[in-house]
């Protein structure tokens, strides 16, 4: 029987994916190769990882504000993350969910970084606040 | 959300299709985080580089700005982030027309909406700083934590297409630092000795932001037995919000709010010059080659402008070494004027305007120029570049001029 995990209603449409998941927060300007669709900063902990189409799962946001646009851009060229699950964003990551039409949620009573794993696949549900997990990776 | 009539009539498409775009996109933020209504703002400061709207970005704003003039107006002072090109230099920073074509494009629309071009993050220096208890919509985080914390004003991190929305409404979504309730502290240090130069003053506001590590901690910063100043504040703040997303801190006796804390206060943190030392020694690199000096995030006030002056005169950058002083037009055109861009120049290094450098192409240039190993005495830059392919290096401003005419990380 599929998990049911449930959060704050977020941001966009439902969607189902991969998960990709890491303790570690999230800037696309501090973290990406937008060109390569990879994360590039050499500390992060999904450095090297594509990023494209997965349903990212991190801890929270990092500084500066680009990530309002870039989502948007990203999108456009197509190398964005299906969705976003966070512990707690901040407005940047609402913003840039928002503009760009990526779904985007936070706000779970648990730790996203251990609810879910990489390899997860997702169903995520911003309107109804609940993520649930189809398929669990081995 | 509740609404207003007015907000009603945005949101039905009454007031044209731009305000219909950013009432909607305001109310999907909104909601998300909770907002009870709107509130009105008195300025908006939007940040639209074109290294982050992309041509889609590009794109979405001209087809705002296709509407009819009165449909598009801004409704309260408006004004910009720096800018991707200083069209002065792009060509010797290794930045291509096609760049510059785009910027070209982004100047227009945004002029089109009545967006003033202030091309600035310090605007709190250069433009109108704002008032405690003002609400505004800031889009660089820089200067909404020292907005909200110098200031006592309030705003939130409004990125570029909510800060354009703020300003074609003149209002934003009521929540997070807009409310009395979130200013409250959360977290607690103190200074055990006074950070002795600006980058120091960066490195501790690194070391502040990692260990809030969110949007949502406001940390106190106790123990200063001397007034900082509005630039040692300014690379506090810029480092704080950029290693820890922090959009407010309070330093009683010096920031704008009396300290209340969000439940029982805990025990301060200590931070003395050991902490600074080995914050710095993360990024120390001696012998190295060095490819580029930025002296930059955040843009460089008057007083930092004559101070670069002062230690490059009569020197010569190695000429390996590319040597950027960023900073708004405003002052750049003061530092022109009063002798100070004459004397930096001499040197070899130049200045930019209204440009910050990392807003600014900053993977392009490198892979243009070849650089690799740079040296900044902002600890906000040093945090950013690492992503971007640099191996930054962050020191004091004699360290960094002294390296520059070196040729080498001394």
């Amino acid at each position: 029987m599929p998990i049911v995990l449930r959060c704050h209603p977020g941001i966009g449409r439902a969607v189902s994916g991969t998960a990709l998941v890491a303790a570690d927060n999230f800037s696309a300007r501090y973290d990406l190769d937008r060109n390569r669709g990879i994360f590039a900063r050499p500390s992060h902990k999904l450095a090297g990882h594509s990023y494209v189409d997965r349903i990212l799962v991190l801890d929270g946001a990092k500084g500066g504000v680009a990530t309002a646009w870039m989502l948007h851009d990203m999108k456009a060229r197509g190398i964005v993350p299906r969705a976003l699950i966070f512990n707690r964003v901040n407005p940047i990551i609402a913003q840039g969910a928002a503009f760009a039409g990526v779904a985007l949620v936070d706000r779970f009573a648990d730790d996203v970084t251990r609810l879910f794993r990489t390899g997860d696949n997702l169903r995520v549900d911003p309107a109804a606040g609940t993520v649930e997990i189809l398929n669990r990776a081995a | 959300m509740r609404l207003t009539d007015e907000e009603n009539a945005m949101l039905a498409g009454e007031l044209g299709a731009p305000r219909r775009w950013a009432i909607t996109h305001q109310i999907a933020v909104g909601e998300f985080f909770d907002a009870a209504d709107f509130v009105g703002v008195s300025q908006a400061h939007i940040m639209a580089d074109t290294e982050s709207l992309g041509e889609a970005g590009v794109a979405f704003l001209e087809g705002l700005a296709a509407a009819p003039e009165p449909e598009r107006r801004v409704r309260v002072p408006s004004i910009t982030d720096p800018r991707g090109i200083d069209f002065a230099i792009y060509r010797r920073l290794g930045q291509s027309a096609a760049m510059a074509a785009l910027e070209r494009r982004v100047i227009k629309t945004l002029s089109a909406f009545g967006v003033l071009m202030t091309d600035t993050c310090i605007n709190y220096q250069t433009v109108i700083a704002p008032l405690r208890g003002e609400h505004v919509a800031y889009g660089d985080t820089g200067a909404v934590i020292y907005a909200n914390s110098v200031l006592g004003a309030r705003s939130n991190f409004e990125g570029g297409p909510s800060a354009l929305a703020a300003a074609l409404t003149g209002r934003t979504p009521r929540y997070g630092y807009q409310l009395e309730a979130c200013r409250r502290a959360t977290r607690r240090f103190r200074l055990v000795a006074s950070p002795r130069d600006l980058c120091e003053w960066g490195a501790v506001g690194g070391i502040v932001g990692e260990a809030c590590g969110s949007y949502w901690q406001v940390p106190v910063i106790e123990g200063l037995v001397t007034v900082p100043g509005s630039d040692a504040l300014k690379q506090f703040g810029a480092a704080l919000a950029s290693y820890g997303s922090v959009a407010l801190f309070h330093m009683p006796g010096i920031t704008a709010e009396d300290v209340v804390f969000a439940g029982a206060p805990p025990d301060p943190i200590p931070i003395g010059p050991p902490d600074i030392a080995a914050f710095l020694a993360r990024y120390a690199a001696p012998g190295d080659k060095l490819d580029v000096v930025v002296f930059a995030a955040p843009q460089l006030s008057l007083y930092e402008m004559a101070a670069v002056a002062d230690v490059v005169d009569g020197r010569q950058i190695h000429p390996d070494t590319t040597v950027i002083v960023a900073t708004s037009p405003e002052i750049k055109h003061a530092a022109d004027r009063m002798g100070l861009t004459a004397r930096i120049e001499a040197s070899g290094a130049f200045v930019a305007q209204g440009i910050c450098f990392y807003q600014s192409y900053a993977r392009e240039m490198a892979e243009a120029n070849g650089w690799t190993r740079l040296m900044t005495n902002s600890a906000k830059l040093v945090n950013i570049l690492g992503g971007y392919g640099y191996r930054p290096s962050l020191g004091g401003l004699e360290h960094c001029i002294d390296s520059a005419v070196a040729g080498r990380v001394l």
